[in-house]
């Protein structure tokens, strides 16, 4: 392989097209960033029962998340050791107190160790023997979870957990400190949209301010339009129509919204999203919530400036709404979105029911939002295989973003910092293939 | 055996028959829910004996619903509804309420407005790429004619090409239609899409 030059492919203020499109990249980027980082694998409410499981992709490689007999939560790969069939064929389900494969009935207790192989006699005075690890499923090197929120990394060492989140761990507590109880319980439908770009698109995508009134102008136009119309004849608009109109808003009004870019390429864009109207079923949720919190905490929890929190580099977490996009990418030009919303514990039934629209309208297989971003990103892909020029710019506000302690906040909201912030994490990822390409 | 010939081994071995101890089928007790939730909504129509005049004029309804949509003819297919028509895909089968639990489409009419308007709109952006629709609707069957509400099942297959990409849709429709000054309104549309758990490549910008 030749050399890597990453300070040539990735430059303060611009980057080449070809970490958008080359596949040998796009496989060192699988190795040294998907399968050692921190990966989301689920909420641990998707798997209740012993037997409940989830399948997943952590990288390029199956996985399987299951709840454990001891109600333990185990992330193993999905793959017997004996011809290397997959365990697990559905994305969800119950296995029993098992897994079975299916070519020749090796069974495997639900952390994954071997139980039970037909005619084991066969085995006798072989190399094969039952309290080999590689008799056995062969779990996620660490499990560790967040607020409910479970994850896994294929790497023995690197940072924690904790350490990988960093400040970004606000998303979860975000989500969850908007229930009185302080939890969230998954809604068991998972929307799934193949994205045909590099899953960079859609990191960056997230926090760019500058987009929504361009891209979004189609929806936000006629949802504006029947929003003041519905204001004149009865004085108010039911919330989602303003969940709507303000992806038209002002240019202006798009860079007053500050961004905040943390380590490793994480990153929040602010804006209070108005969920806090004085209704009868907001002002009952916010006296729960006072009631289980006390006043400040309470305020502090209703009145969070976030619109996103992007966890670098796969998620985006739109925490007030106590929604999550998780992205698994399949290749240069193709990344799978899964796309899951959470039901706050303990909270009016109308809550639930306002973040469902927001989930409902702009997250769904027919969303009146996304429809247009995965049209940038598609052309966006195709713009990066042209010749007609190497690189990707990211000049706006360069050199004007206040930087402390490793946190840098955008001055304008439009700042393409996001994207620079961004690359600065993927450079220290990939500086292994780097070195190693070298040798 | 003494020689490893492959005539002598051809010729001794045991037949295989059903015998009760199938060590390996045992082995798979079958204690595991490993069933998708695909497709199966358990859900089986029956047609009513109702007039023939009926049946032709709600037949007339579904194929005129999905001509419209094929002629992107947005406001006449929106017009199809009653006032307070709804239109709504279940994002599970097993859904009962249109409002409450995550759907595919929601839609009342006033969204159904703001729908419209966006696949109207001049920047629409990814409206620029030529797509067409071609809806087939069939298995018309009227359920239950009570007053002025009549009760049909139906199923759809629907192909779409969008730039160079052909996708595929089927399902089902279920429409509660009203009378209202001699006409047949759409006061109800639920569509259940086969796929509608899959995986979608791109989205569904207009109604299925």
């Amino acid at each position: 392989m030749s050399a890597i030059d990453l300070d040539y492919l990735v430059q303060p203020d611009r980057v080449h097209r070809s970490v958008y499109t080359d596949q040998i990249l796009f496989d060192l980027e699988m190795e040294n960033v998907f399968e050692k980082i921190w990966v989301y694998c689920g909420h641990e409410s998707q798997v209740k029962k012993p037997g409940d499981y989830w399948t997943l992709q952590i990288g390029r490689q199956p996985m399987v998340m299951v709840r454990g007999e001891d109600m333990r939560i185990h992330v193993l790969y999905n793959r017997c050791p004996h011809r290397g069939v997959m365990l697990c064929g559905n994305q969800s389900g119950n296995t029993g107190k098992h897994f079975v494969c299916s070519y020749h009935a090796w069974s495997f207790k639900l952390d994954g160790r071997i139980s039970a192989i037909p005619l084991a006699r066969g085995y006798e005075g072989t190399r094969l023997t039952f309290d080999d690890p590689q008799a056995s499923m062969v779990p996620a090197a660490r499990v560790d979870s967040y607020r409910g929120f479970v994850f896994a990394s294929l790497s023995p060492t690197g940072p924690s957990l904790s350490e990988f989140l960093g400040d970004a761990r606000v998303a979860f507590d975000d989500i969850c400190d908007r229930s009185p109880e302080g939890e969230v319980e998954a809604v068991p439908v998972c929307h799934r949209v193949m994205q045909r770009s590099n899953w960079k698109f859609f990191m960056e995508n997230q926090l760019d301010a500058l987009h929504p009134s361009v891209t979004h102008q189609s929806t936000g136009v006629p949802a504006r339009r029947v929003e003041n119309r519905l204001k004149a004849e009865q004085g108010k608009a039911p919330l989602f129509f303003h969940y709507l109109s303000t992806f038209a808003s002002s240019f202006d009004q798009w860079d007053s919204v500050q961004t905040v870019n943390f380590p490793n390429g994480h990153g929040i864009l602010k804006a209070y999203m108005g969920l806090r109207p004085t209704d009868p079923d907001t002002l009952e949720y916010e006296s729960l919530m006072k009631k289980a919190y006390g006043e400040a905490k309470a305020e502090e929890f209703l009145s969070r400036s976030i619109h996103h929190v992007l966890v670098y580099p796969y998620l985006s977490v739109q925490s007030p709404l106590q929604q999550l996009r998780c992205l698994r990418p399949i290749g240069p030009d193709r990344t799978l979105s899964e796309i899951w919303h959470f039901r706050l514990k303990g909270v009016p039934e109308a809550i639930y029911r306002r973040s469902l629209w927001y989930f409902n309208l702009v997250n769904s297989p027919a969303t009146m939002i996304n429809a247009d971003d995965l049209e940038n990103w598609t052309k966006g892909q195709w713009g990066l295989q042209s010749k007609g020029g190497d690189w990707v710019s990211f000049h706006r506000e360069h050199g004007r973003d206040t930087e402390t302690d490793g946190v840098s906040y955008s001055n304008r909201g439009t700042s393409e910092v996001v994207m620079r912030n961004q690359f600065k994490a993927w450079k220290a990822y990939m500086q292994p293939a780097a070195a190693g390409s070298k040798a | 055996m003494e020689r490893n010939e492959v005539s002598q081994a051809l010729g001794t071995g045991v037949v295989i028959e059903a015998i009760e101890s199938m060590t390996g089928a045992e082995s798979i007790a079958p204690e595991h829910v490993g069933r998708g939730r695909l497709p199966a909504t358990g859900y089986v129509p029956q047609a009513a004996a109702v007039d023939a005049a009926l049946q032709r004029e709600v037949e007339a309804l579904l194929y005129r619903q999905a001509a419209m949509l094929d002629a992107k003819a947005w406001a006449e297919w929106c017009g199809l509804f009653s006032d307070s028509g709804i239109y709504w895909m279940p994002a599970t089968p097993d859904q009962t309420d249109w409002e409450g639990q995550p759907s595919i489409f929601a839609e009342d009419g006033l969204l159904r407005e703001v729908r419209m308007g966006r696949l109207q709109h001049p920047n629409a952006w990814s409206q620029a790429a030529a797509w067409a629709t071609n809806h087939l609707v069939g298995n018309v069957m009227i359920e239950a004619v009570e007053g002025d509400r009549v009760e049909v099942y139906s199923r759809f297959q629907m192909m779409e090409m969008r730039r160079d990409d052909i996708r595929h849709f089927g399902g089902s429709y279920r429409h509660t239609l009203v009378r209202e000054q001699g006409r047949l309104g759409i006061a109800f549309q639920r569509v259940d899409l086969t796929n509608g758990q899959g995986l979608f490549e791109y989205v569904l910008q207009a109604w299925v």
